[in-house]
């Protein structure tokens, strides 16, 4: 995360600021490229991108498609994917679309708009840190999975990647709008805030299902993920409540008294209750003081293909989707 | 008694400089407390001399027991442990900091964020004299990213003046060849010290590149405390062999030490923790170091401090030290009292004059620790000196109201004025702080404890006093003799070590690279100065990795022992 800011600051110090564009302000053929980072996390803290992967990529992309492309997006708001695009903009000198494809953070490569949208997965363009550039034409997301991690370990486990390259045309109703501008807004109200907890409650128009104190937090690795579950005791006003995370990487599901409160594809998140500051699954630590808050999903993770692809049944869970609004609906707390 | 059974420990803290001389059972002996100097080497030798002087007097809990002459009790003392400020000063002064070349070996990779970005401008002005890429460097699989290239070396290093040279290699923990060569090739042709990253930092370039810069730019003051310590010594006749604290409660020789002075920082919470463990007996505890301002909690596992997960900033650079988890509250010995609040400001070392029961116009968390019946181990009359003050007052001005924490503002000569209200509401105030303080001391108790509530907690500092006797969360409240000098103390008994982070193979020869890496610890400790005899495998970690071709765990190992005889 701090890698990827660092970063961010640097391209734009070096190369200029970034302008944002809107969707609607790209010409009907205009091409966008979305990028993000694959690989272990471990690794990128150690071998840290150079500045001419997003270069390649680009060049591949031009020769592909005949045509220079007009703006890259972040795949992934949420995490370091979310801000290391502001970096590769700035080096390429094309301004960053105000949209991505999760309008969150998803564990898994298909839990992407792009996807939900029908969009095919049929080429991906892959730059590792010496300059190697591999273009794989995969017959599906499987094995554009498959091949694109292949090439990531040959490559170092740290590469990055351009998939569901598409037209603005292509872009409207597949991916999901103004959640850069989303981020920033998020980020500066709890800025200066008297009260940071509140500001980015209000902000996110968010329910808040509890404050209290971690009590519990299990983990384990299996398949490349982090799961586990963390628990929640409510002090204060919430004194003798409890609730429980599912967690895989993301927060997938929280738990009180047997009901669910709050589910994928909706977003669950942890802050610390000082400094409104979100608190990663990997961060989550016995003692902290923290709220959890909800919120809905872009309306897109709830059509019938957004929730087979990244609702609770996705990830496991033998739950029907039930809106946030509607579970915390009676006893939402301000 | 046998000769050559005597040690002295020295810790350099914000306030006093402590000395203690510890027997060969590890028993204090003689004990000083000095205020810490500008300079801090003043400091340290008024702490040494005093210590010094009271070993060798008849009467003195050291000397007296001894019966004989200070040159000869002196001529017992075989080393000397420092934990000393020096420089964590000179990096938060940016004084007598040397000029660094900065060198990282990994080009074309890494380079989205070059060395030295995110640093503080004054800093980066004064330590570094250039920064470069180069090709080198490995993969997390130990290829190769490129092959050196000393011609590229040699021209930065040929374009710069710098006092010393800082290199970096990605991936270095897992692989040093690249780093070794560039150490080599630098010390031959330019004469300089160079500190490479391996030595220094774990896995996570930029904080281990910072860690290692730092250190490089350190060279100079370390010559200093060596210098310092080291004539303090001979001037004083004695001929103990000089030691180092370190950031894991770990002792360096002098040698050790100017070549990773970085390692010195952070070595006070350490040396408290693990003075807490010799003083209390107890190897798994909380340790709460209470100040006159702050109090520190501390874990003890096995005796030594339980380390941060967290990065550990120094001086406004991020580094990836292990260092002590230190939760610091505003809880202190002159924490101001005032209606239903404690602090966070403090009288500071003013405690003297400012609190109640010594005569001053401030209600501290001391008076309300003597109003509650808790008294430091040893004194009498604190209690009858509090009530006689505020019986006095309220005499002095009976129609005057205002509450207890307006004092210091109110405060006329002598103090006489100020706690213009009834004794009975400043007694009330005074109950109601003490069970302020008791809460926040019990949440910080419970965020170190993890939910474990069979340890004991072990108060230490000079306000070891302040804490009730019962917390909920530990199993009892212990508060050892001497507590107020712990720190010293742990200086005095720490070990020597060495510590190894790496990733390797998860798969049929882990347990063989296991091994190898073991031994590596352990060849670390010997060179820090451990007796290869004694040396323990004293920390073992193992995390698993993802998204790499072979399954992979990151190894963390670390080694340590007495020092040799």
């Amino acid at each position: 995360m701090r890698t990827g800011a660092l970063a961010a600051r640097r391209a734009m110090e070096t190369y200029g600021e970034v302008p944002l564009v809107r969707l609607a302000d790209l010409p009907e053929d205009a091409l966008v490229v979305p990028l993000s980072g694959i690989g272990a996390p471990t690794v990128g803290h150690e071998m840290i991108y150079g500045e001419d992967e997003p270069r390649r990529v680009v060049e591949e992309v031009e020769r592909i498609f005949g045509r220079p492309p007009t703006a890259i997006m972040s795949s992934e708001i949420g995490g370091s994917n979310g801000v290391a695009p502001v970096a590769w903009a700035a080096q390429l000198g094309l301004p960053l679309l105000d949209a991505d494809g999760m309008g969150r953070a998803f564990p898994e490569v298909q839990m992407i708009s792009m996807h939900v949208a029908g969009l095919p997965a049929d080429l991906v363009i892959m730059s590792d840190i010496v300059g190697n550039v591999v273009t794989i034409r995969p017959i599906d997301g499987l094995w554009s999975e498959r091949l694109a991690r292949a090439v990531c370990v040959a490559a170092g486990s740290h590469a990055l990647m351009a998939d569901y390259i598409l037209t603005a045309a292509q872009a409207r109703g597949a991916v999901i709008e103004g959640t850069v501008t989303r981020a920033l807004e998020v980020g500066r109200s709890t800025e200066g805030a008297a009260e940071p907890l509140a500001a980015l409650q209000r902000e996110l128009g968010a329910a808040r299902l509890i404050t209290g104190k971690l009590t519990d937090v299990e983990r384990r690795t299996t398949g490349g993920f982090v799961r586990g579950t963390a628990t929640i005791e409510g002090t204060g006003d919430d004194r003798g409540r409890t609730l429980r995370l599912e967690l895989q990487n993301e927060n997938l599901v929280a738990i009180e008294d047997g009901e669910v409160r709050a589910m994928v594809p909706d977003l669950i998140t942890v802050v610390d209750t000082e400094t409104a500051g979100a608190i990663q699954t990997e961060s989550l630590r016995y003692g902290q003081r923290v709220a959890v808050l909800a919120w809905p999903c872009d309306p897109l993770w709830r059509t019938p293909k957004g929730l087979e692809t990244a609702g609770p049944r996705a990830f496991g869970y033998d739950l029907e989707y039930v809106p946030v609004e509607e579970s915390v609906k009676e006893e939402s707390r301000g | 008694m046998a000769e050559g059974d005597l040690r002295v420990g020295i810790d350099v803290g914000g306030t006093n400089t402590d000395a203690v001389v510890l027997d060969a059972s590890d028993r204090v002996i003689a004990k000083a407390k000095r205020p810490t100097t500008p300079d801090v080497t003043a400091g340290l030798r008024a702490a040494l001399d005093a210590v010094l002087t009271e070993l060798a007097q008849p009467g003195a809990s050291g000397g007296g027991a001894y019966g004989m002459e200070g040159g000869v009790v002196w001529g017992r003392i075989t080393r000397v442990m420092l934990g000393t400020t020096h420089a964590t000063n000179a990096i938060l002064e940016r004084r007598n900091l040397g000029r660094v070349a900065v060198l990282r070996l990994g080009a074309p990779a890494t380079t989205a964020v070059p060395p030295l970005v995110g640093w503080p401008a004054d800093l980066r002005e004064v330590v570094s004299a250039g920064e470069a890429i180069v090709p080198g460097g490995h993969y997390v699989d130990g290829r190769e990213i490129g092959l050196l290239d000393p011609d590229a070396i040699r021209r930065f290093l040929d374009g710069v003046r710098a006092d010393a040279v800082a290199v970096t290699g990605v991936f270095s923990p897992a692989g040093d060849e690249h780093e070794r060569a560039v150490e080599e090739l630098v010390r031959r042709e330019y004469g300089l010290p160079v500190s490479m990253s391996h030595e220094i930092g774990s896995l996570g370039l930029l904080e281990r590149e910072n860690a290692t810069v730092l250190n490089a730019a350190l060279y100079t003051v370390a010559g200093h405390v060596t210098q310092a310590l080291t004539s303090a010594l001979a001037e004083r006749g004695l001929s103990a062999r000089p030691y180092l604290a370190q950031n894991d409660g770990t002792l360096m020789t002098v040698e050790h030490a100017a070549r990773l002075p970085v390692s010195t920082i952070g070595s006070g919470p350490a040396n408290s923790l693990r003075g807490a463990a010799l003083l209390s007996g107890v190897q798994d505890a909380i340790v709460a170091d209470v100040g006159g301002t702050s109090t520190d909690l501390g874990v003890l596992v096995g005796g030594f401090p339980r380390e941060s997960a967290a990065a550990v900033e120094i001086g406004g650079v991020l580094t990836n030290f292990r260092m002590p988890d230190i939760l610091a509250i505003a809880l202190g010995g002159g924490s101001v009292v005032r209606d239903g609040a404690v602090g966070p400001d403090s009288v500071g070392y003013r405690i003297a004059e400012e609190a109640l029961v010594f005569g001053g116009g401030t209600a501290t968390l001391t008076d309300a620790a003597v109003a509650g019946g808790r008294l430091p181990r040893g004194v009498s009359g604190w209690r009858e000196r509090l009530e006689a003050v505020l019986a006095e007052r309220l005499e002095a001005v009976p129609a005057e109201r205002g509450s207890a924490g307006q004092g210091s503002a109110e405060r006329g000569p002598g103090g006489r004025r100020g706690v213009g209200d009834m004794s009975e509401d400043i007694r009330d105030t005074l109950q109601r702080a003490l069970a302020v303080a008791d809460a926040l001391a019990l949440d910080a108790v419970d965020r170190m404890s993890l939910g474990r509530a069979d340890r004991p907690l072990v108060a230490v500092g000079g306000g070891a006093f302040l804490l009730p006797e019962r917390i909920p969360g530990v199993s009892r409240v212990i508060r050892p003799e001497h507590a107020a000098v712990a720190n010293a103390v742990g200086a005095a008994i720490a070990l020597a070590s060495g510590r190894v982070d790496t990733i390797m193979p998860a798969g049929e020869s882990r347990s063989k690279a296991i091994e190898r890496v073991k031994e590596e610890a352990v060849a670390r400790a010997v060179a820090a100065g451990a007796d290869p005899a004694g040396v323990q495998i004293v920390d073992l970690l193992e995390v698993p990795l993802s998204y790499l071709s072979e399954p992979a765990v990151r190894v963390h190992v670390k080694a340590a022992g007495p020092l040799t005889r």
